[in-house]
């Protein structure tokens, strides 16, 4: 099989970040026994911007996110977060799950106020706290709720004004939108552009999508997998500015979509 | 709709009554008494003081037995569900238990400890306590990963992961096991009146059919089984109170 070739245009070295970063990722390695999930892999995060992780199923882009969580320890190499080096989980990042990681038997705002619960908030301070994000996120009048009254998209909202309640620079998003369906994943994507714009926070999101990694995405990182490693970061520049509307219309859009899956298509099963 | 499941429940203990009337008339055998007989008998035994005299003695071992039984039981299993090791050590002694015929293994118990209140503790305590044990070992093993993970990115201390994820999150099952349990617990303590030494409600049942007064007996095994179903649902309430979200259904995915 022929590699397609990629056009260097839109691609910039993994290494270059003339940008101030808020994550650093060097020379990761992780193994699983004799299998490599992730080889020598490093990945710069610019401040305030959303990173994608884009890749095929199997490519290691969760195991990544969950390093940089701190719920797995690398084999090799280190993370910094705010020049700070990654030991274990720490209160500069939250994190938003696939499967939402809701508590069943707590309501909607115990549910957002969790972190601040585990953190030994008291609770009126964390409830008013929990209040604020769950009206963020448009749940109001839901607070009382339990997870199972609630659809699949708006338990992921519960989980995203969780991570939002504890204040962390840093939100690690684990495919959020794949439990969720269509419309509500479009309306979520759309949230989540004016979420980087208002909040001043990091986003690493991970996805299997590749139009909605160029749709959120201010950067990029395609990753191949058997090991991982990043084969191309892409910075989108000119449609970030425009209308959410109109953004999948955008021929630099379209571009990408289109560039990427090339790259990608040659490890589709 | 609380008021149709009360209906609902009267309803259906009409019909087992019923039942057991028309069977008592019929009759069925000899030895088997009508339900209004039966309900005399126990009313007779109540007010004489019968009844309360071998309750006296018959809850000794019970709550002793269940309470060992619960308390222990949730703590093993909590230790074996949390830690590998504790599995490989201890699961198969409650499997075992939990298999063994009883019954044979009375005549055992009462050589090492005797005919009092220790035997029939015991006897009490290996019917009730494997299925809290495995019960509460399977939920805690089986919390869902991805709500500890959360946890711990969360900040949560080791403690902290087992109080407000782990026991909540296991809490259905061990609370499911404790009714098995205390219901195992109930026959354990009459089946010890019966085979170790008769006393309490086991003497009455075991006196009642020597002279075949099968209204006192059925009487007695009425009251058990009444009390038992008494404080399956007082075990409910208590679930209720301590795990609010439970009664509320679960989110499945």
């Amino acid at each position: 099989m022929v590699m397609p070739q990629i056009k260097p245009a839109a691609a910039v070295p993994p290494v270059a970040a003339p940008l101030d970063s808020a994550v650093s990722v060097r020379n990761v390695s992780k193994n699983y026994g004799k299998v490599e999930a992730l080889k020598d892999l490093s990945l710069e995060f610019p401040r305030g911007e959303l990173t994608s992780l884009l890749g095929p199923s199997g490519c290691g882009k969760t195991t990544l996110l969950k390093i940089i969580g701190g719920l797995l320890e690398p084999t090799a190499g280190e993370i910094e977060v705010n020049g700070k080096m990654v030991t274990g989980p720490g209160p500069d990042r939250a994190f938003v799950f696939q499967d939402f990681a809701l508590l069943p038997w707590a309501s909607v705002i115990r549910n957002v106020a969790f972190g601040l619960e585990l953190r030994g908030v008291p609770r009126s301070e964390r409830e008013a706290i929990a209040e604020k994000y769950i009206r963020n996120v448009g749940l109001s009048g839901f607070e009382r709720s339990y997870p199972h009254e609630l659809s699949g998209g708006m338990r992921q909202r519960v989980g995203l004004a969780r991570a939002l309640s504890v204040d962390s620079q840093v939100l690690l998003l684990d495919e959020p939108f794949s439990a969720v369906d269509e419309q509500n994943r479009r309306k979520f994507q759309e949230d989540l552009l004016a979420l980087v714009r208002n909040e001043n926070k990091t986003f690493i999101f991970v996805t299997h999508s590749i139009e909605e990694a160029v749709y959120v995405s201010d950067q990029i990182a395609i990753l191949l997998p058997r090991p991982s490693r990043v084969s191309e970061v892409i910075r989108p520049s000119g449609f970030r500015e425009k209308d959410v509307e109109n953004i999948r219309r955008d021929p630099e859009y379209l571009d990408i979509v289109d560039q990427i899956w090339s790259s990608l298509r040659t490890y589709a099963e | 709709m609380q008021y149709r499941s009360l209906l609902l429940k009267l309803l259906s203990a009409a019909i087992v009554f019923g039942a057991w009337e028309i069977a008592g008339r019929i009759p069925v055998s000899y030895a088997f008494p009508t339900f209004l007989e039966s309900m005399q008998a126990l009313v007779r035994l109540t007010l004489d003081g019968t009844m309360f005299k071998a309750y006296a003695e018959t809850l000794k071992p019970l709550v002793l037995g269940v309470a060992i039984s619960a308390v222990l039981g949730i703590g093993l299993g909590l230790w074996i569900g949390l830690s590998q090791r504790f599995e490989w050590l201890f699961s198969p002694i409650f499997i075992v238990m939990q298999a063994a015929p009883l019954a044979a293994l009375i005549p055992l118990l009462v050589m090492a400890y005797g005919i009092g209140l220790t035997s029939k503790v015991f006897v009490v305590c290996i019917m009730a306590m494997p299925v809290i044990v495995l019960n509460t070992a399977s939920a805690v093993r089986n919390t869902p990963v991805s709500l500890k993970e959360m946890g711990r990115s969360f900040l949560a201390g080791d403690s902290a992961i087992i109080y407000k994820i782990v026991i909540p999150a296991a809490s259905p099952v061990i609370f499911s096991g404790l009714r098995l349990g205390i219901s195992a617990g109930f026959i354990g303590a009459i089946l010890a009146e019966l085979k170790i030494t008769p006393t309490g409600v086991g003497d009455i049942i075991s006196y009642s059919r020597s002279v075949a007064d099968y209204p006192s007996m059925y009487a007695a095994i009425f009251s058990i089984i009444l009390l038992a179903v008494l404080f399956l649902n007082l075990l409910e309430r208590l679930e209720n109170v301590l795990f609010e979200g439970n009664n509320r259904g679960y989110a499945s995915d």
